[in-house]
């Protein structure tokens, strides 16, 4: 699959560039010769995809901006409001404990699956090549491929008081500790962290595994050598081997948390309370049912700010200079 | 020294397999609780005495399975083609013909790699309206792939920008314009990058819920994901349709999945690393 760049004509000797950069001096004259013309009409591959974006991205995330900034019921007139319905953000009790909310379903779709992923990846170091690896990474892809809907279904089951969950606890004697998980105000949230965690671990164990196989064993017997035990070695190898695979695992599983709908929708549908409400579905609820279109875009707006300001460092310090 | 190695990796294939027990108990807790009898409440996980695979025929008919698959794949025909044509097209654009002032359309495009639906759903909704095309599941496709461009084109720029240039060079002198050149050279060498592009908006879409459910109120008109949230607002009660109901609906995902697995996961991997 990869022979893909091999089988392109090597060209006159000029060393294959990888990423942007100045083109090399003997193509120059080349470029010149398509002229400026033909260069602008390159512009017409771009322009359909652009156009599909400028239009159902670009247009209702300007609008979103705009309405954030009015009241507006969907129906009537809008009344301008300035920046009031970002302060009725920043300052609504409930709208703060649903941000809040979002950013404790972190450690559950992002901490919690990196922590385990990076124990089980430094334990396993590879996964065998064999049948037995490809049916290992077969089922731990499964939660990535089935819709959310279905495993927010699944574990409602699971966790609900004749689940599965429970059967356990009362097969070793924690009967006392049964309960509705999804529907007591203290374990709801967790309990919906732990379907998200459920969901993220197979795909962090999985990058975490495959990046420390590309590890140099040497790496590993210089530090033994040297005398480091394994907590030593982990700290001093297979945690800066793998920088870059973290970034990735963080990125995906904080975004996925920040910007949680599904699994909320089916599992609990924020409820008890607001105990599980993530903004996704306070955006839906205010938008839809309420019909504080104004609100709900300027609780989307902060949303999507939050997203980057989480994501972007992350960016920075995992990909840095290799990006 | 290969004593402590040896138990250690003994340590992790016991955490590995844990995991894998793991992931498998929902899908096993499903499938136990859909072989119930119909009206009793079943438990956690317990094999029936006498197993009613009647119940999954029970299920076909409630979630209208037939039409549930149909339009799925209406939708998928409608976004999955599209948008890898001209994510492809914009991807040799940006980077192998590298249009002047392409880094800023590309700057453009990334802007929209972290958002996150929900925040551009509400005036899509109104977009949709305004258009007529509010519980159709156009509604569904258009946005779709729309929104689905900023990692499509970045996925295929990718590829295109490793491309070295004297390829064109060379097929330029044989007197083929870039139209021909991209059907006929960049296309077949990018087949890998497609493939893996196709797979993925594939599943995304399948799987896309929050715009199946503000377009689209008719179940029979959404995505796969769409219309199991709609059978489980009908069917919430009655645990034993429901998990037969589920796994139904998983069913065409699992199939997919398990014959392209290597696809799937190869593309799941590139995915999440490049995006």
């Amino acid at each position: 699959m990869t022979s893909a760049l091999g089988s392109a004509p090597a060209g006159s000797g000029i060393t294959p560039r990888s990423g942007g950069g100045n083109p090399d001096q003997p193509v120059r004259p080349h470029r010149k010769r398509w002229g400026r013309t033909a260069r602008w009409i390159g512009w017409l591959w771009v322009l359909p995809a652009l156009i599909m974006y400028g239009f159902f991205v670009l247009r209702p995330l300007a609008m979103t901006v705009q309405y954030s900034l009015y009241r507006w019921n969907g129906i009537g007139p809008a009344r301008w409001v300035g920046f009031e319905n970002y302060l009725t953000v920043f300052t609504d009790r409930d709208l703060l404990k649903i941000i809040t909310n979002a950013f404790v379903l972190i450690i559950f779709f992002s901490f919690i699956p990196v922590l385990l992923g990076l124990l089980v990846a430094s334990l396993v170091r590879r996964i065998t090549t064999g049948p037995g690896g490809t049916l290992v990474r077969t089922v731990l892809f499964l939660p990535q491929v089935i819709p959310l809907v279905a495993a927010g279904i699944a574990w409602s089951w699971m966790l609900s008081s004749s689940g599965l969950v429970n059967q356990a606890m009362r097969a070793v004697g924690l009967d006392a500790l049964t309960r509705s998980w999804l529907g007591e105000f203290t374990t709801a949230l967790p309990a919906v962290g732990v379907i998200g965690t459920w969901v993220m671990l197979g795909l962090c164990t999985i990058l975490l595994v495959t990046g420390m196989s590309k590890i140099d064993p040497s790496l590993y017997e210089a530090a033994r050598m040297d005398g480091a035990g394994p907590i030593r070695e982990f700290f001093a190898v297979t945690l800066p081997s793998l920088r870059q695979e973290i970034g990735v695992c963080l990125t995906v599983t904080i975004i996925a948390a920040l910007a949680s709908f599904d699994i909320v929708y089916i599992s609990t549908s924020g409820g008890p309370g607001i105990q599980t409400t993530v903004p996704g579905l306070e955006i839906y609820r205010l938008a839809f049912s309420q019909r504080q279109v104004g609100l709900a875009s300027a609780l989307g707006v902060v949303l999507m700010l939050l997203v980057v300001l989480c994501v972007l460092p992350i960016q920075r310090l995992t990909r840095g200079e290799k990006a | 020294m290969n004593l402590t190695s040896r138990s250690e990796r003994l340590t992790g294939r016991i955490f590995l397999i844990a995991l894998v027990v793991v992931t498998l108990l929902p899908f096993l807790s499903m499938l136990s609780a859909a072989l119930q009898p119909r009206g009793t409440v079943p438990t956690g996980l317990a094999w029936p005495s006498d197993p009613q695979w009647g119940n999954f025929a029970d299920a076909f008919t409630a979630a209208n399975m037939g039409a549930l698959l149909k339009s799925s794949l209406l939708i998928v025909a409608g976004v999955v083609p599209i948008g890898v044509l001209i994510a492809t097209m914009a991807g040799f654009g940006l980077g192998h013909l590298r249009v002047p002032g392409g880094h800023i359309a590309f700057a453009l495009l990334l802007l929209g790699l972290t958002l996150p639906f929900e925040a551009v759903v509400t005036p899509l909704y109104y977009q949709m309206r305004d258009l007529g095309l509010l519980n159709t599941r156009w509604a569904i496709i258009l946005p779709l792939i729309g929104l689905y461009m900023p990692f499509a084109v970045f996925w295929m720029r990718a590829h295109f920008i490793n491309v070295p240039p004297e390829l064109s060079e060379a097929a330029r002198v044989d007197g083929s314009n870039t139209w021909q050149l991209f059907w006929r050279v960049h296309v077949p060498l990018a087949r890998p990058a497609i493939a893996s592009l196709t797979i993925l908006l594939f599943l995304w879409t399948w799987n896309q819920f929050l715009l199946a459910i503000v377009m689209v109120d008719d179940a029979t008109k959404r995505t796969m994901a769409g219309a199991l949230g709609a059978f489980q607002g009908q069917w919430g009660t009655d645990l034993v349709l429901l998990c037969a109901g589920s796994l139904l609906i998983l069913t065409p995902t699992l199939i997919v999945f398990l014959i392209f697995q290597r696809q799937f996961i190869k593309a799941l991997l590139q995915g999440s690393v490049k995006g």
